[in-house]
């Protein structure tokens, strides 16, 4: 018997049984569409955190106090200090930008109005470094900085929230836990990032920061933003920063005592975390596709044992095992090849749903169905039809005609 | 001897069920001439689809030889007895095993799919149909098929491959009369265009009366041993 004519003859037997081939189809249906969707909304989380993170520019650097791998000893605090050491062109020749940062929790009012957000204190510098600029009003000066100003840049959804609009508000006056601050820009919107929204933020010089709203040791920085003169040099700053930190917290020996992340470090950690987030979705959903392989094995079975009779008279007719074997499995597969194909199509909706919902509420979102995914589905799909068809078409193969032609 | 289609040489055969041990056939040898139209014949219990599965080729013998056509099956594996059915013997069933989902014309045929013949296949089933008279009922299905009928199918179906033997269980035990003779007299006839030797196994005296020899079994054993 040849493939064609297995193929043939598998049809017309599932189609003499039409509602019991379409409800083992829809076990089968069920899982692959489960494994596909999560796969896709797995692959699109990832995506749409990945091209996030990349926005936040290619080039940057940030440090971190203390060892995020392994435990160090007195950690040393990063401070203004090592940012002027940082800013040595010398000693530091791929570095172009050095922006530090102290960051807390404020609430901002204005009249009525009252909102809680993150307050960063900020050097001129930042503007250069994280790629910020104002829609209105200028950026914080030099000036402001040394005399410590009471001036204030409010990020757009701050803005919107205290005023109700996004633009004349510069030099109107807000409080900020209820010390008065001038306005003197507003922050273009940079979007909403998977780790909340970056336009929820307002920006004080980092000196009054540290004198009048965040409670900080002398000196004490939280985060140093680090722009390389170019992507390429991304490494080499990296290396230069290292070497500065270390030969200033005299760690030169042993671990350091801070932590330095590119970009490139961050996608890679979210890649981790989405890739896992996947596995997991696409674990539960496999788990379903498995119960439709065992209906697959189930059915069979039963047909198996209503065709006892057929499987003699071929056996009488000539039939080998080999050829008893192959309809068996060919029908086995074709259910789940069926079923997967359907559960491709079904998955690739249910995924497209869950891109729009998630549109809906405001985290845009894309599944996206690779081809891989389609494959994986189609091939693990008729290889569940395969495994859970061997035992029941062993079974049939193995039936002795005489036996199976005296069933009744 | 030589003309021996089949030659069966002390054959026995002995089922355990547990620990008892049912003997079914003790010792049998007969030759059936080529061309020549035997019954079987015998009570129930006596062995008689025992010898019938044997000389099908359906079963093993747990002894003795088994010389069909020229070649010895008795220590055969199952795919070769498997080709040995699709090339030597004809079956005709009491219950005529049509596959039902399927024409005549593919019951007919499926024999050639198995014996690997790639060419021909529908005209060869064709021309079977049409010899055992059912040229005209080439595409019905076996539901919309008389009883006559559909052994005729059958006896077609067991035909397509010119085998040796035609063993028929019971040919006509599920027919009414006037069929039953008509099934007889097709094989009768098929018999003589073809000289393909025929087997029949049956209770019914009047059928085997019209068979040139009868093959009594009582017991697992001959009752005129040759």
């Amino acid at each position: 018997m040849n493939l064609t004519q297995s193929i043939v003859e598998a049809l017309e037997s599932l189609n003499s049984n039409k509602l019991r081939s379409g409800l083992t189809i829809l076990g089968i249906v069920i899982g692959v569409a489960a494994v596909v969707a999560m796969l896709g909304v797995g692959q699109g989380a990832q995506n749409t955190i990945t091209s996030s993170i990349s926005g936040i520019g290619s080039n940057l650097l940030f440090v971190f106090p203390g060892n995020m791998t392994e435990e160090v000893r007195n950690v040393q605090p990063l401070t203004i200090n090592d940012v002027a050491a940082l800013q040595d062109t010398l000693e530091a020749p791929s570095i172009a930008g050095v922006a530090p940062t102290i960051s807390g929790s404020v609430t901002v009012t204005y009249g009525r109005e009252k909102v809680t957000t993150s307050v960063e204190g900020i050097t001129p510098d930042y503007a250069l470094v994280r790629n910020y600029s104002v829609t209105e009003g200028d950026f914080i000066n030099s000036e402001q900085q040394l005399g410590k100003a009471s001036v204030v840049l409010l990020g757009p959804d701050v803005a919107e929230k205290l005023f109700g609009r996004k633009d004349g508000i510069v030099g109107e006056s807000v409080r900020i836990e209820g010390q008065p601050f001038r306005v003197i820009g507003i922050l273009e919107s940079k979007g909403g990032g998977s780790f909340g929204s970056q336009d929820n933020v307002v920006m004080v010089p980092i000196t009054t920061a540290q004198a009048r709203l965040i409670n900080r040791n002398h000196d004490e920085v939280d985060v140093i933003y680090i722009s390389a003169i170019s992507a390429d040099a991304v490494n080499q700053a990296s290396e230069e920063v290292a070497q500065i930190l270390r030969y200033r917290h005299r760690t030169a020996i042993g671990a350091d005592d801070f932590t330095i992340f590119s970009q490139q470090d961050f996608v890679t950690t979210a890649k981790t975390i989405t890739g896992v987030f996947t596995v997991f979705l696409g674990g539960v959903a496999a788990i379903s596709l498995l119960v439709g392989g065992i209906g697959i094995m189930n059915i069979m079975l039963v047909s198996v044992t209503e065709r006892t009779r057929e499987i003699g008279l071929r056996k009488a007719l000539g039939a080998r095992k080999r050829d008893i074997l192959i309809q068996f499995l060919t029908e086995s597969s074709l259910l789940s090849l069926f079923g997967g194909i359907i559960g491709i199509i079904f998955g690739w909706l249910i995924a497209f749903v869950i891109g729009r919902i998630a549109a809906a509420n405001n985290t845009p979102f894309t599944p996206t169905i690779g081809i891989d995914a389609i494959l994986l589905a189609t091939l693990f799909s008729t290889a569940v039809g395969l495994f859970f068809g061997i035992y029941p078409a062993n079974r049939a193969a193995n039936l002795e005609p005489v036996e199976a032609l005296r069933y009744e | 001897m030589s003309d021996c289609v089949i030659q069966a040489i002390d054959l026995t055969k002995v089922y355990s069920m547990g620990i008892v041990e049912v003997h079914a056939l003790r010792g049998v040898s007969f030759c059936i001439n080529r061309g020549e139209v035997v019954s079987i014949m015998g009570p129930s219990g006596s062995g008689k689809s025992t010898l019938m599965n044997l000389l099908g080729c359906l079963d093993h013998p747990t002894s003795g030889e088994y010389i069909l056509d020229g070649e010895s099956v008795a220590s055969l594996n199952d795919d070769q007895l498997a080709s040995i059915r699709n090339r030597k013997v004809g079956f005709v069933f009491q219950s005529f095993n049509l596959l039902p989902r399927s024409t005549a014309l593919a019951n007919v045929e499926l024999p050639l799919r198995y014996s690997g013949v790639s060419t021909n296949r529908i005209e060869r089933a064709r021309k079977a149909l049409e010899a055992v008279g059912l040229a005209d009922r080439v595409n019905h299905k076996p539901t919309e098929l008389s009883g006559g009928q559909q052994q005729r199918v059958a006896i077609a179906r067991a035909l397509i491959n010119d085998p040796a033997i035609l063993m028929a269980d019971e040919p006509t035990g599920n027919l009414d009369s006037k069929s039953g003779k008509e099934i007889m007299e097709l094989i009768l006839s098929l018999n003589k265009e073809r000289g393909t030797t025929v087997i029949v196994v049956t209770h019914d005296p009047g059928i085997a009366a019209q068979t040139q020899r009868v093959i009594r079994l009582i017991d697992g054993k001959l009752e005129q041993p040759e």
